[in-house]
């Protein structure tokens, strides 16, 4: 194993190469089947054009990815993202169609999710059930609980401070850019500026050595589950605002895939471990990105699945420490 | 230079060697094993009896020496392909399908069939046949997991031998087993030596050794102790051939010191655990040194892992200062100033992918919480100065702890405590798998912390060691605290003797 590691260390490319020229290559694909790419105009003192829109667009899965990160990097997984987005969704939809002023609905969100991230998290931390399948109750669960909280309908509202949440902008940006980089910085700051990171990344890579050390690993694990919940519970404002309603059946279908490959394609390991908070979100911005080519540039949207899929090999190969071995061995040759 | 039997040996290894980054778990070890023979391999962890198991079924590759079958030249791919050529092996852990019936599990792979079809019946019958000749009558298509671990070993048993084994290898099959399947188990072992199936049987229990065996050979650090039949050999030379004696040349002899007075600094009183260590009592002192001897088993780690919260105990109380304590966990455990350095460093001490200096501060870093993290700075300044102190050879402090030698990740591992300014340190196996060199020193480390006025309970199988720097000794057997060693007594002779002694 420590050779293994000596081979990562020694010969893969610098941390982040791949991701980034990857996000290059498929920005300029873009551009090369749509020549108005790189366009942004400013109207109505807020910025439009299809990189905005990439960002835009991306910026759910680009704050699920957040907090999947940090699952991920205590070794686990949480597949509930996208029913936690329903959830908060509904939550947040009918309080206010119930007249509930703005704040209390949205606390009345955040609140939920963190539940949510409690639940998991016990089932994780204490009952020490597999991250797959102690999430995989709450992702087919949560669904139910949205629905019985929209009351098995579409709950569409009038609030134009809720709708903001999705279509305002801040500074020229549009508003989920604002909010996914504010839930950057802040997660960044908490995580890096704490010792977080370190129990984080300890308990990842060795529960038991960090155990031992004096680390509470139940307690981090705990934490990192309610952070991601947290998370998805802001995605699925962010979606629920855009639409100006909560569809319990569809908000943030599959999403939780999307931030999963995010994640890897970021370069954090399934197995826990070293993780790049910034990386992910590079990666949820190269799917976005992909998402956004595609049907810029005409192609029936089926192909976006199988395109998605190459570009995640590639990113994926490009990391593994036994292609390059192979580039090694090329280059010692030349 | 052994005394030359009639029989030819049906396995030879020679020379066998095999490394791995920073250790050599084999070094040139020969082994014999004859026809009809059982023959104990022992030695305590890392001795490198698994690593000579898994060279010889094929699970690695040897770097260098020999292994002949019936005066053939082998080389196992795998344990599948090792099986073929006669070698067949059942672990303490049965490595069968538990959801496939006993007669699947005896016949996988080669099941009776006829127009692709399994014949199940004759499956059943000729299994329940097999199954008889070792005294063992139950319903073959149960499956395997309903039946008892000593069931499933003789399924194994069964199994291997039914696939044309020549040299069965039993490695610790005795270990979950209570005393009346241990029994039925060296039945069907006499049984096999009987038709002349050559039996390699690792285990840590001496009474069992004694019981079954023909021979023993013993390794110690990778390297082979010797081989000596079982009739003609003493438990207590046994015994020390076991336990290292090796290090008379350069350890520090400490001179004679007056017992170290006054209140003890920890005290445990009637602490003890079910299953794991009978209760006892220990009171340490500061800048004093107890040692825990005993041999794999006894209870040595148990006790260590008890005392630091990483087993709940189940009756008793311990004492800090002469204040009762509740140690429910290695962070209650942290919070009184107890340091721990496990003897399975891989697996329980250090986390591989971080660099040196976050494995250093960890668990300082986990006294403080989360949010008081130490300045990059203070970190930096506290990983070179453990660096320096204890002598890491490292280029520098962001390199993977992982990549380090053994008894490098052993200083670092000693430096995440010092950093803790720990009152009480438990040291389990502190100098296994490390090289001479900075075996010396971690020896002359413990003593320079405990006239720092440090309390330490220190474990190790190498007795000269154990004896040079403790002041008191406890030795252990069978889960229990037999006998506390002080003054003149602590030398290795009487901690051998006290070791092998059974009443």
């Amino acid at each position: 194993m420590s050779g293994m590691m000596q081979v990562s260390s020694a010969r893969t490319l610098p941390k982040g190469l791949p991701q980034l020229a990857a996000l290059l290559v498929v920005l300029l694909v873009n551009w090369l089947v749509f020549r108005d790419f790189f366009a942004v105009r400013l109207q109505d003192g807020r910025l439009f054009g299809s990189l905005i829109d990439v960002l835009n667009r991306g910026a759910p899965v680009a704050i699920l990815a957040l907090g999947m990160t940090l699952v991920i990097a205590t070794r686990g997984i949480d597949l509930s993202v996208g029913a936690v987005m329903a959830i908060a969704g509904a939550t947040a939809a009918t309080l206010t169609a119930q007249g509930y002023p703005l704040p209390a609905a949205l606390a009345a969100a955040a609140g939920v999710g963190l539940a949510c991230g409690l639940w998991n998290g016990i089932l994780v931390a204490i009952l020490e059930i597999q991250p797959f399948v102690a999430t995989l109750i709450l992702m087919v669960a949560g669904r139910g609980f949205a629905q019985l909280i929209a009351e098995g309908q579409i709950i569409t509202f009038v609030s134009e401070g809720f709708a903001a949440i999705g279509g305002g902008s801040f500074l020229m940006l549009p508003m989920p850019v604002v909010i996914a980089l504010a839930m950057l910085i802040v997660t960044h700051f908490v995580i890096r500026y704490t010792a977080l990171g370190l129990f984080i990344e300890a308990t990842g890579a060795n529960v038991r050595s960090s155990a031992y050390a004096g680390i509470g690993t139940k307690v981090v694990t705990i934490a990192v589950y309610m952070w991601c919940s947290l998370c998805a519970a802001i995605a699925g404002l962010i979606v629920t605002a855009d639409i100006r309603g909560a569809d319990a059946n569809n908000a943030g279908l599959w999403l939780e895939l999307d931030a999963i490959l995010a994640v890897v394609v970021g370069g954090t390991s399934l197995f826990g471990g070293r993780f790049s908070l910034g990386l992910s979100v590079v990666g949820a911005l190269i799917i976005q990105a992909m998402n956004t080519g595609i049907l810029l540039s005409g192609f029936p949207p089926e192909y976006n699945l199988i395109v998605k899929a190459i570009v995640v090999l590639a990113v994926l190969l490009a990391q593994t420490p036994v292609l390059s071995g192979l580039r090694f061995i090329w280059r010692a040759k030349a | 230079m052994q005394l030359k039997s009639e029989q030819p040996d049906l396995l030879e290894i020679s020379g066998l060697t095999k490394g791995f980054p920073g250790v050599q778990a084999l070094d040139h070890v020969d082994f014999t094993l004859r026809a009809g023979e059982i023959h104990g391999l022992l030695g305590e962890n890392g001795a490198g009896k698994s690593t000579l198991i898994k060279v010889l079924t094929g699970v690695f590759r040897r770097d260098g020496g020999s292994i002949c079958l019936d005066g053939q030249e082998i080389e196992a791919r795998d344990p599948a392909d090792a099986l073929s050529l006669g070698i067949g092996t059942v672990y303490q852990e049965v490595n069968l399908l538990p959801n496939l019936s006993v007669a699947e599990n005896l016949f996988i792979g080669r099941q009776p069939h006829r127009f692709g079809l399994v014949r199940t019946g004759e499956m059943r019958g000729r299994s329940s046949e097999l199954l008889a000749t070792y005294g063992l009558h139950i319903n073959v298509a149960d499956p395997l997991g309903s039946y008892s671990v000593a069931v499933q070993q003789i399924i194994a048993i069964a199994r291997a031998v039914d696939l044309s084994a020549k040299v069965l290898i039993l490695d610790e099959p005795t270990a979950s087993l209570d005393a009346q399947e241990v029994e039925t188990l060296f039945r069907i072992l006499n049984d096999l030596k009987a038709r002349g199936i050559g039996i390699v049987f690792v285990t840590h229990f001496l009474d069992q050794v004694y019981a079954v065996c023909d021979r023993i050979t013993v390794l110690r650090n990778g390297r082979l102790v010797g081989s000596r039949p079982i009739a003609e050999l003493p438990r207590i030379e046994l015994v020390s051939m076991m336990l290292g004696r090796e290090l008379a040349a350069e350890a520090l002899h400490r001179n004679q010191r007056p017992a170290v007075t006054g209140n003890p600094m920890v005290a445990f009183k009637d602490y003890g655990k079910r299953r794991l260590v009978e209760p006892f009592d220990l009171e340490i002192r500061p800048g004093e040194v107890v040692g825990l001897a005993g041999l794999l088993g006894s209870g040595r780690t148990e006790t260590a892992k008890l005392v630091f919260g990483i087993e709940r105990a189940e009756s008793g109380q311990a004492f800090v200062d002469g204040k009762p304590v509740r140690i429910a966990s290695p962070r209650d455990a942290s919070r009184l100033r107890f340091g721990f350095t496990p003897e399975d460093r891989k697996t329980e001490g250090i986390v591989a992918e971080l660099s040196i200096r976050e494995n250093i501060i960890l668990a300082l870093q986990a006294q403080r919480g989360w949010l008081h993290q130490i300045p990059r700075r203070k970190q930096d300044e506290i990983a070179n100065r453990f660096i320096k102190l204890l002598d890491i050879r490292t280029p520098d402090a962001e390199k993977p702890i992982g990549l380090l030698s053994g008894g490098n990740q052993q200083k670092a591992l000693l430096a995440r405590w010092l950093a803790t300014e720990p009152r009480f340190l438990i040291l389990d196996e502190p100098t296994r798998g490390i090289d001479v060199g900075a075996h010396a020193e971690i020896i002359r480390l413990i003593e320079r912390l405990c006239d720092d006025g440090l309390a330490l309970l220190v474990i190790s199988s190498e007795l000269e060691e154990i004896a040079s720097y403790s002041d008191r000794v406890v030795v252990l057997r069978d889960r229990k605290h037999v006998r506390e060693l002080s003054g003149p007594e602590v030398n290795a002779d009487t901690i051998m003797t006290t070791i092998a002694s059974h009443q």
